[in-house]
């Protein structure tokens, strides 16, 4: 596992994220002036999220542009990111977050997620937390934790979990699959068992990028 | 969004490529620093990643099998594509490729089509039938200027670096051995160099601040024989018969300075 923040010249603030076989790209603009009035808060700031896939992030080639999987994962993005952000400190503005799954293997969404948070902070953004995010599953009859590819295609549950690790709300749960209720509260907590690793590493990346004293 | 140019800066650029020096410490003639990694993307069957000062550019290549052109049917398919993902500059928005991301993927089209950067024939499997269709994708992820030169330097890096799987014809079905793979029949390595006309002068490589106050500009794509495979000029003013041929001449001993880096 590999995070990097400020990666990128001109947005404000940037990511990046090697985590298993995934590369994923965040970066976020603003809070800048909004121009879609129609979704303007006359009290706090909106935050939009574009996920995307590269079309040679898989191995057949995906089609450019947005799907519904894609939009789907952009809002539950947005969702899980929206509670760290002190969005009552800009009102009427937007905070756009671009997230660029530039290779795929499993587990996008969480990749995505946690980039993105680190990306905020390098966006000098003010948040309550980080936000992490991490899937556990079942595959092979086996609660396990961050299923690769294989095993979420063949495996029998996959739960995305997004928590925010000082507090440890939740603010990203799907699941997707067959577990009982035993087997659900293991991976609930095999999942927030490892955000709180992850945490560790993009703590790391922004400790790297603005040095100790401000960490 | 419009990019304003506060007139302050317009006035220093202009005043300095005057004297032949430019904002950024840079010779008329200079590149910026360019640094080229291929097979980045394992998923992609050929990738680079390719940096010209803040400008940075992701290209990723992915074959499939597909019908040839109705025109053309002993002849494989190069089929570019670019995106200018919002996160590469706040002007970029999301949603279908507009008009200058249309304008730089069919440029860098031209000029490895026409600069004839693969052998297409040998990428015909079955005449009339099933060829290869090579899919480019440009992914722009910061944009700070010249994305053609980086885009068409980078998509012959990744080109250079990609391996497909073997086809065979196997009672007129078309079989694809993944297990063993073939570098792609590579024939040229075309480039391209761009210009920007700020104050009466041409300089190489604009940067973003360059080209958002220059008055022209002109993009040459190049044989390593020297010879013209294609152009595009660009911006609000003309050019004169003698600033394109200057522009040419400079192409050539340029051209084969980028060349170094795909070695």
């Amino acid at each position: 596992m590999k995070i990097e923040a400020g990666v990128l010249e001109r947005a404000d603030g940037s990511a990046y994220l090697e985590i298993g076989g995934n590369k994923v790209l965040a970066a976020v603009y603003g809070p800048r002036e909004l121009h879609v009035r129609r979704i303007m808060r006359p009290d706090m700031a909106v935050i939009r999220c574009r996920y995307n896939m590269a079309p040679f992030s898989v191995g057949d080639r995906k089609r450019p542009g947005p799907d519904r999987r894609s939009v789907e994962i952009s809002k539950i993005t947005a969702d899980a990111l929206r509670p760290a952000v002190f969005l009552e400190k800009f009102p009427r503005s937007t905070i756009d977050i671009f997230i660029e799954i530039l290779e795929a293997e499993g587990g996008t969404r969480c990749a995505g997620i946690t980039a993105a948070s680190v990306a905020l902070a390098d966006a000098g953004i003010p948040m309550r937390d980080l936000v992490v995010s991490c899937a556990a599953g079942k595959a092979n009859g086996n609660v396990v934790l961050d299923l690769s590819e294989n095993e979420d295609k063949e495996g029998e549950a996959d739960l995305p979990v997004a928590i925010m690790p000082r507090s440890g709300e939740i603010t990203l749960l799907q699941m997707d699959g067959h577990l009982t209720s035993e087997e659900f509260d293991k991976a609930l907590n095999l999942a927030v068992e490892g955000c709180k690793k992850i945490n560790e590493a993009q703590k790391e990346a922004i400790k790297n990028r603005y040095g100790e004293e401000n960490g | 969004m419009v990019n304003i140019v506060p007139e302050i800066t317009r006035k220093s650029i202009t005043e300095l490529i005057k004297k032949g020096e430019r904002a950024d410490g840079r010779s008329p003639n200079d590149y910026r620093d360019i640094s080229l990694e291929v097979g980045v993307i394992e998923k992609a069957e050929g990738s680079a990643r390719v940096k010209m000062g803040n400008t940075q550019i992701m290209i990723g290549i992915k074959p499939q099998i597909g019908e040839p052109f109705a025109d053309t049917p002993n002849v494989g398919v190069l089929m570019t594509n670019s995106e200018l993902l919002p996160m590469a500059s706040p002007t970029f928005e999301p949603g279908p490729p507009d008009e200058r991301s249309v304008e730089l993927a069919r440029v860098v089209d031209r000029c490895l089509r026409e600069g004839e950067v693969i052998d297409l024939e040998k990428l015909c499997i079955i005449e009339g039938e099933k060829v290869w269709m090579i899919f480019l994708d440009l992914h722009v992820l910061d944009y700070d200027g010249n994305l053609m030169d980086a885009a068409v330097l980078g998509s012959v890096a990744a080109l250079l670096n990609t391996k497909i799987p073997v086809a065979k014809v196997e009672e007129d079905n078309v079989v694809i051995d993944e297990e063993n793979s073939v570098e792609l029949p590579i024939k040229e390595k075309p480039l391209m160099c761009t210009f920007a006309k700020i104050g009466g002068e041409l300089v190489i490589d604009p940067s973003l601040d360059e080209e958002n106050i220059m008055d022209a500009r002109i993009s040459i794509g190049m044989r390593e024989d020297g010879s013209l495979c294609a152009m595009q000029k660009g911006g609000e003013m003309p050019l004169t018969n003698e600033e394109i041929k200057e522009a040419i001449n400079i192409t050539s001993q340029k051209t084969k300075e980028l060349r170094e880096h795909l070695k």
